[in-house]
């Protein structure tokens, strides 16, 4: 039995999360005592080989298909390559394009899945650490068996690193035609600002209720000499543009001081702005994930907090 | 066309909680349609104003107490609603292979054009049974949906997939299909007090395992949650005490420490 890794790359680069599910996937492999494969689909697969022949990699299968994520093809090759090396573990990234093959995988493989994990163990069967209730809790997950489909959280796993000895080895696979065709792709999020550039960031999540109370964080930023930024469901709601969104879909931001008003922390969100140098939460809630992440933080209602933050530096 | 959305109740946690076992305790837990379905009911629903769904229709897998939920999605302007539960799901963590098994059969009964669902469930955050579904009953698929465009005559669904990063991909997806929906799609509207009134008339059918030709043993659950736990905070974090005027004051040195001024 042998433990299958995909890597993710987006117009001709590797993605991060490729040498992290590596590392997640060797671990499988020691805990099994069995063979780690890399699977890389799509691009310039000589090139991606190479860079993913890292230490404890034993083979890497290219599948030279197309330019950029398809699922189609993903599924149909990892569905063959699982087949042909008899993977009991198939470990991917949980990423947006993870989330459109990595179930169908499962479903076709008739194997569970767990998706998201942030840590796991392997004894005399898979134990999975996710996390539930918006990152409040964590769980630990078994599996029954010994085959499963694994997606791993971004950043949980250190990128594999060194040089390998894998063998590398082409494949080819009949990819059946898809009803699900790419057509292009669209940047979006530009205009006036960007939030990257700033050294001072006040961002303001759901706690803030209303539309009209933005102005509250706008009269913040302004007397701070801060530029306004602000978690998804602002932007949702049409209240802030796409622009000022922090996080996974949004812009990655690492200013000075990243001020988080009335944001709970979630992991999309934090992916956008944990690089910040200090972090500052204000939330009414003590669980809140974003205290975990913060180097201050005030447990306080930010209608109480933010007025007196304002007259400070009146 | 006919639309079938999944909906699902998500839990949510009181700011104050006790976990209780391998759960929160439901004293501390409040329930409300998830975000992410509250989309793609309105998609659905904007599908059948605009004359390209004929019919609307909800399924969820819960208990009976999700029946006021139901009624939100109703209320909004779905048709009517399939409810699938029996005693043999009760107490398990269910995987995704049992939640397909249902919604499987519940297809084959509504014979839906188009599937939608949230990208994830706020509770759970699996984000894979609409994927996973798309492949059991061999509809096409696309995840993490924000724009959505369907061309009913040419059997296509324009869609966007919301990529990392700020990127978006375009891609055409034939029907019939099944498209996760993600947040921000369109602007979900509150339930009209008329809405809230028609709901109360609109059906809401039950479905047990043996009205869907499944056994408790098709839906046995392959997952098993063992243990629950607040993480250990790795945060060095200095938490900042007093009221919100002793608080600010302590914030605003900060702040000036770090160079932060107008
Ligand atoms: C594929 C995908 C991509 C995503 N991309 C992003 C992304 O790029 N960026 C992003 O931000 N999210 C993203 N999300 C959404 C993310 O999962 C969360 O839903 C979102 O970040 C929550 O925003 P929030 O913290 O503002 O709201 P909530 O989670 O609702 O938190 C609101 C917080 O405000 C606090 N609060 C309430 N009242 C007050 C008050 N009076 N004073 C102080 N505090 C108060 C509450 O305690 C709570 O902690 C994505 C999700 C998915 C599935």
């Amino acid at each position: 039995m042998s433990v299958l890794v995909a890597a993710e790359h987006r117009r001709g680069a590797l993605r991060d999360v490729s040498y992290e599910a590596i590392t997640a996937g060797r671990e499988l492999a020691d805990a099994r005592g069995a063979d780690l494969h890399v699977a890389v689909i799509g691009g310039d697969v000589d090139g991606f080989a190479e860079d993913l022949n890292r230490d404890g990699v034993d083979a890497i299968h290219t599948v030279a298909d197309g330019e950029e994520f398809d699922h189609n093809a993903y599924q149909a090759a990892l569905s063959q390559l699982a087949d042909g090396i008899d993977a009991g573990a198939v470990v991917l990234p949980n990423s947006v394009n993870g989330l459109d093959y990595a179930p169908a995988l499962a479903e076709a493989l008739g194997v569970p899945i767990v998706t998201d994990a942030v840590g796991m163990a392997y004894d005399d069967g898979l134990t999975v650490t996710r996390e539930m209730y918006g990152s409040k809790v964590e769980t630990t997950v078994d599996v029954a068996g010994d085959r499963f489909v694994l997606t791993v959280r971004g950043g949980e796993w250190p990128p594999a690193e060194g040089v390998g000895d894998a063998a590398i080895e082409s494949v080819d696979v009949d990819v059946p035609e898809s009803g699900a065709r790419v057509t292009g792709f669209e940047e979006v999020g530009g205009g006036d600002v960007d939030i990257a550039d700033a050294d001072v960031l006040v961002s303001v999540g759901r706690g803030i209720e209303e539309e009209e109370n933005i102005e509250l964080i706008e009269d913040l930023a302004d007397a701070l000499g801060a530029t306004l930024s602000a978690s998804r469901p602002i932007v949702d709601n049409g209240w802030l543009p796409k622009n000022r969104q922090v996080g996974q879909s949004g812009k990655v931001v690492t200013p000075d001081v990243y001020i988080a008003v009335g944001i709970s922390g979630a992991v999309q969100h934090v992916a956008g702005m944990k690089g910040s140098d200090t972090i500052v939460a204000i939330n009414t809630d003590p669980n809140a994930p974003i205290f975990d992440i913060a180097d201050y933080g005030i447990v306080g209602d930010l209608f109480d907090v933010v007025p007196e933050l304002i007259d400070e530096f009146a | 066309m006919k639309v079938l959305v999944t909906v699902k109740e998500v839990a949510e946690a009181d700011d104050d909680f006790a976990i209780e076992g391998t759960d929160i305790a439901e004293s501390d837990l409040e329930y409300d349609l998830n975000e992410w379905d509250d989309y793609a009911v309105e998609a659905a629903v904007q599908l059948a104003e605009a004359g390209i769904a004929d019919e609307v229709v909800t399924v969820t897998v819960g208990r009976e107490r999700t029946e006021e939920t139901i009624r939100m999605a109703l209320a909004k302007g779905a048709d009517r609603a399939v409810r699938v539960w029996d005693e043999a799901l009760d107490g398990a963590f269910a995987d995704v292979a049992s939640k397909v098994d249902l919604f499987e059969a519940v297809v084959a009964e509504e014979e839906p054009d188009l599937v939608l669902g949230g990208v994830q469930a706020a509770d759970t955050g699996f984000g894979a049974t609409g994927v996973a579904l798309a492949e059991r009953i061999g509809f096409e698929h696309a995840a993490v949906v924000n724009d959505l465009d369907v061309d009913a005559d040419a059997g296509v669904a324009h869609v966007h997939r919301e990529l990392e990063g700020g990127v978006e991909e375009l891609t055409e997806v034939d029907l019939p299909a099944v498209l996760t929906v993600q947040t921000g799609l369109n602007e979900p509207r509150y339930a009209s007090l008329r809405g809230i009134r028609q709901a109360q008339r609109k059906e809401i059918a039950a479905k047990d395992l043996s009205d869907l030709g499944l056994t408790a043993d098709d839906v046995e659950s392959s997952l098993t949650i063992t243990s629950m736990y607040e993480p250990e905070s790795e945060s060095d974090a200095e938490m900042i005490e007093g009221d919100a005027g002793e608080s600010a004051d302590r914030l605003a040195e900060v702040l000036r420490e770090k160079g932060v001024s107008a």
